[in-house]
Parts: C-alpha cells; sequence; structure tokens
C-alpha cells in the first residue's frame, strides 16, 4: 500500500515537461504541515530549496523583510539550527517539549508560473502549539512559493500572517 | 487566600527584603509588591516612553502604559514633547487607543465629545450651558487632562517621572547616560530614527529577571548553549573562507566562555544603571558595514570616530525601564503588567546618515534574540519562568547575589560615582536592588 504521507509524487500526464497539477500543490502544503505537526523536521528541512526563506511577518502587510522587523525571517541555515537545537538535550524550554498541529484549509493555488516553474499557493490555517499546560491558538495564513525543480516540488518562500502578528506574543517555539 | 497588607506599611519589613547580598523572594512574586513598585519605584524614576523621531509633526502621538497610567505623549504645536493622562476628564474614556497616529490640532473624546487642546487645556464641551451653576469648573473634571508635569527629552529619548517627588533627570542618570550618547553618536548626523516597528514579547515573569539578566554575564554559555553552541558547531564544518553570515557573527558570541565574559567587565552608576562590557563586548568582533566608517571618521574626524566605534558596550540598563544596545542600535523596554507578566519591546534604529545595512543588521539582531520566535529568548524565558515558579519552593526564601561581594562596594560606588567591575560579578543585580531600596521607602 502506498503511503500516504510520503513524499508528494507528481503522476505522469504523457505532456512533456510535466508539471504539477492543483491537487499536487494542495496535497504537498498539506504534507508539509505534516512534518512539522509529527516532527519530522529533516524530512521537512530537506522541503526548502537552498535559497529558500521561511518568513513570519511582525507588521500586517509587512513587505520588507531586511529593514523591518519580522518575527522569524530564516534562510536554510537558520532553518537548520532550529531543527538541530530541537535535538539539544540543552534546549532547556523544550522541556518539556513544545507539540504543535496545524488544521489547513483547503489550499488555493493563486499563481502558476509555468515558464519559471512557479506556484503560489495560499491556505488559512489554525495553528495550536502546546507544552505541559499551557496551550497557545493561532489564526494565520500561508504563502507558500513552490518551485518545480528536478522533477521535485520544493518551497522556496513560506510566508506566514499571523493574524495578530502585532500582538505581544509569548514564545511560539515550533514552525507555524 | 485573602492576604493582609503586609509591606505597605511596614517599611522595615519591606527594607528587610532587600541585604547587601541577596534578596526576598516577594520581590518577585508578590502582588502587593508589585502595585508598590508601580505607586513607588516606577512612579519617582525616570521611565523611558518613546522616541521623539516617533512624534515629528504636530499632534502626532504615541500611547504607553507606565507605572498602570495610560498616558499619551505627543507633538504640541511649540514643538515641546508633552505627556497628557489618556483619561477623558469626563467620564474617563480612553481618548485614543491605537499604539500611535496624528490626533491633528486637538483630541477629541470618542464618547460625548468633550474636546481638547494639545496641553490638556479643555477646549470644548457640546451644550456647556448645561453646566452651568454646577460644581464643574471647581473640580478635576473642569480642569481637562491631567499633564505629567516631568518630561526629559535627552537625544530624542523621551523619560517621564509621573511622582512630582524624585531626583531630576540628570541627578537620576547622571555618567550613565555616555551609553545613550555613544548609539546617537553612531549616527553620521548625530541624529537617531526609530524604524522597522517593534517586536513585543509577553513573558509571564516578574520584570526584574528580564532587567537582571541582561548584565548577568554567568548565563549565556549555559543557557543559550542549545541555540549559540549549535550556530558555532554548524559554522565550525564550513570552508575557512566562506562569508560568515550576520546571523552567526550574532549568534555564535553568546556561546563564549567564561573567560570572555569576566574579561568584559561591568560598570555600575547610582540608582540603579549600568552596562556590560566596559572593554569589549559580543558585538567587538562584527564585520565592517559598507563605506560606514569613512561616513563616521568624515563625519566625526578620525580620532573620535574611532572613540565612538570603539566603545562596544553589551547592555546598558537605565533602570528600571529602558536598556540599550549602543553597538547595534537597538533597544529593549520593560512594560510590567502584573508580578509575573511583563511585555518587552525590542526597537531598532536607523542612525541617520548611516548605510542601510546597519538597519539591516540591527533588524537581523533583533529577531534573532528577541522575538518571541527567537531560539535564544526561549531559553531565557524558560529559565525566567522557571525561577518564578521555583521560588515558591521552601526551605530557602532567598535569591542568592553573593558572586564577587565586597562589603566596601556601596559606600565605594557612593564616593566614586561607579564601580567598575569584572563581568561575572553579581555587581550589577545588587545595585538594582540597591536603588529599588531607595526608591521603595514610603
Amino acid at each position: 500500500m502506498e503511503r500516504i504521507d510520503g513524499p508528494v509524487k507528481i503522476e505522469k500526464s504523457g505532456t512533456d515537461p510535466v508539471f504539477p497539477v492543483e491537487r499536487d500543490l494542495a496535497r504537498f502544503v498539506r504534507h508539509e504541515a505534516r512534518l512539522i505537526d509529527e516532527k519530522r523536521f529533516d524530512e521537512w528541512l530537506a522541503l526548502f530549496t537552498d535559497d529558500a526563506h521561511y518568513w513570519v511577518p511582525a507588521a500586517p502587510g509587512q513587505t520588507d523583510p531586511l529593514g523591518h522587523n519580522s518575527l522569524a525571517y530564516e534562510d536554510r541555515l537558520l532553518l537548520e539550527l532550529r531543527v538541530e537545537r530541537l535535538k539539544s538535550s540543552r534546549a532547556f524550554s523544550q522541556r518539556p517539549p513544545s507539540r504543535c498541529l496545524h488544521v489547513l484549509q483547503e489550499p488555493d493555488i493563486e499563481a502558476s508560473d509555468y515558464a519559471r516553474g512557479e506556484f503560489v499557493v495560499r491556505t488559512p490555517f489554525l495553528y495550536t502549539e502546546t507544552r505541559g499546560d499551557e496551550s497557545q491558538r493561532y489564526a494565520a495564513t500561508a504563502w507558500h512559493t513552490l518551485a518545480w525543480l528536478d522533477g521535485r516540488l520544493r518551497i522556496r518562500l513560506k510566508r506566514v500572517d499571523l493574524l495578530n502578528c502585532d500582538a505581544a506574543l509569548p514564545s511560539i517555539q515550533l514552525f507555524l | 487566600m485573602l492576604r493582609m497588607a503586609r509591606y505597605r506599611n511596614d517599611p522595615a519589613a519591606l527594607q528587610d527584603l532587600v541585604q547587601a547580598d541577596r534578596v526576598h523572594r516577594d520581590v518577585y512574586l508578590d502582588p502587593e509588591l508589585f502595585q508598590l513598585e508601580m505607586e513607588r519605584l516606577w512612579s519617582r524614576a525616570w521611565i523611558y516612553a518613546g522616541h521623539e523621531s516617533q512624534i515629528r509633526n504636530e499632534g502626532d502621538y504615541l500611547t504607553v502604559d507606565v507605572a498602570g497610567q495610560p498616558l499619551i505623549v505627543l507633538r504640541h504645536g511649540d514643538r515641546s514633547v508633552r505627556v497628557l493622562v489618556n483619561r477623558c476628564a469626563h467620564k474617563g474614556t480612553k481618548l485614543v487607543g491605537e499604539p500611535a497616529g496624528n490626533c491633528g490640532k486637538t483630541l477629541r473624546c470618542p464618547y460625548h465629545a468633550w474636546t481638547y487642546r494639545l496641553d490638556g487645556s479643555i477646549l470644548n464641551i457640546p451644550l456647556a450651558q448645561g453646566y452651568d451653576g454646577t460644581r464643574l469648573a471647581e473640580t478635576e473634571a473642569g480642569r481637562g487632562l491631567a499633564a505629567v508635569e516631568n518630561v526629559a527629552t535627552y537625544r530624542g529619548f523621551i523619560f517621564v517621572r509621573l511622582s512630582p517627588q524624585g531626583l531630576g533627570f540628570r541627578d537620576y542618570f547622571g555618567a550613565s547616560l555616555s551609553s545613550i550618547d555613544n548609539l546617537a553618536d553612531r549616527s553620521p548626523e548625530g541624529e537617531l530614527e526609530i524604524a522597522g516597528g517593534c517586536l513585543r514579547y509577553l513573558h509571564n515573569c516578574n520584570w526584574k529577571l528580564f532587567v537582571e539578566n541582561l548584565n548577568d554575564m554567568m548565563h549565556p554559555m549555559i543557557a543559550h548553549a542549545s541555540s549559540a553552541g549549535t550556530a558555532r558547531r554548524l559554522w565550525e564544518g564550513k570552508p575557512a573562507d566562506a562569508p560568515k553570515p550576520m546571523a552567526i557573527e550574532q549568534i555564535a558570541p553568546f556561546a563564549s566562555d567564561y573567560k570572555f565574559f569576566d574579561d568584559m567587565g561591568i560598570r555600575v552608576y547610582p540608582h540603579g544603571h549600568g552596562f556590560s562590557g566596559v572593554n569589549f563586548s559580543i558585538h567587538s568582533s562584527y564585520a565592517a558595514l559598507g563605506d560606514y566608517e569613512a561616513l563616521m571618521k568624515k563625519a566625526h574626524g578620525e580620532e573620535r570616530a574611532r572613540h565612538i566605534l570603539g566603545t562596544v558596550r553589551h547592555n546598558t540598563v537605565y533602570y528600571p525601564s529602558l536598556t540599550i544596545k549602543g553597538a547595534i542600535q537597538s533597544i529593549r523596554v520593560a512594560r510590567p503588567l502584573a508580578a509575573d507578566r511583563t511585555v518587552i519591546e525590542s526597537w531598532t534604529f536607523r542612525l541617520k546618515g548611516a548605510p542601510d545595512a546597519l538597519l539591516e543588521r540591527t533588524v537581523t539582531y533583533n529577531r534573532l534574540i528577541n522575538s518571541p520566535m527567537s531560539i535564544v529568548g526561549h531559553d531565557d524565558l524558560h529559565c525566567y519562568r522557571a525561577i518564578q515558579e521555583g521560588l515558591a519552593g521552601e526551605g530557602n526564601e532567598w535569591v542568592s547575589l553573593h558572586r564577587n561581594h565586597e562589603h566596601s562596594e556601596a559606600a565605594e560606588l557612593e564616593r566614586r560615582g561607579e564601580l567598575t567591575r569584572n563581568g561575572t560579578s553579581d555587581a550589577s543585580m545588587r545595585n538594582q536592588f540597591r536603588a529599588w531600596k531607595e526608591l521603595m521607602v514610603p
């Protein structure tokens, strides 16, 4: 039986070159959230391109990640640092560890650029992060810019617009 | 369980909470002491309210709570900074609710349209004849908005002292103001501008745990082993000539050894202020950015530019509310909400006349270290919260501040006006609690 949580495989349609269809993009986004929820962080990290960013702006409608503060704006190296840190026995804020769950709305394809092999997918979601007796809930919208590279979908940019990004927030320790 | 007031009417019990080398746990835990801190310490001290660059034009305002008081900080038509209590003289409605904005030439209550000039005086009350023959004019309501009398600005930093009692601005901060000077002097034009918005991090701990931590040089290599230590390990595998990313340059020094932090040195001043990084700091080995140094030399002259850029302090605490990092033009502001709740605001500055890369550097640092999503911040806050919970334990009601304590410390500070010590000394925390004791007398 095919593992339904495995990497997204694109079915050959007979045309050349092969591009992902809407169903593949949506499935990829669901898969990405699942990898976080199941703490399969190495697999998750492998979804990102080498030049990728994971961005959580600190202001609604923020356009500038460099000259304006963000909650997170991580390149591959910083994402790797987060993932490696979570494996450390000295990550004291993870004792007890946090758990999270993404509940996604059906993803919408916002833009498709077949010439560049790039797709933008918008996914509103509810996010819960718990640690011990504490539980936080957030509403957010994920914007995935997905690149079609060597027959695989990869994340070039994951932007998460947290509905209350400008509120005073407690520690958010995993990945929105 | 309802507890009787233990400290309000018992000055001796309150003074006993702070000894020369240790403090009682109640200073972090007790809601009554928090209330007294707001009424006394936070009202008598000079508290950071905002920066002049946020209110450039007439009617520009920002709102801030100081010691539980809602305040409006605004630019008057005569260019002065005015601070008014954000409470309609009529029924108490907050006049403006946004963090910042422009109110034009008047403040108007959204409930009954009582309207005020920017000095707080009443301009208009609808159907004012309804008050003819009443006592209105003789009461507070008839006098308009309460104004905070004691407002001081220093190189663009706006401070307020709510209480009519207390030291003057210069007497309160004294020589510690050199850190604000160093921050402002780092602009080729000598001027700062708040830029890049603000990160607001909710801390479920007492405000003092945050403020103390900034000059606690015994914690970084331990608490940040998983973030800074891992960053170092990740970078070790890279080729020696690979350009070091700004993020690694910023995060890795947190894992420096005891000797590094001890040699940094700390200096304290009367009234709780002080800084770490007398000799150098975790910011000392950052790469040069663009033509910034050349611009500084052109603006300030070679020698002065070298002096300004060679002053690379770690954290300066302007007790109790403001902490600054001159070397990377950022500030963190403690906004206490309750004994175990504090918002930490982190702001960044543009150095006027400096390349954009400097703003990008401070924004990068702020995001890496001060964001609610910071892996450095997560471990700090974990430890503060663990103290907040651990202190409930019986068998020891005291928090130790004994490291490098000398009996002559307080007298020497008084005599010399400053005290310079090894970086890992608890002298900065002891100094803060001496100020706490001074400011908490009835």
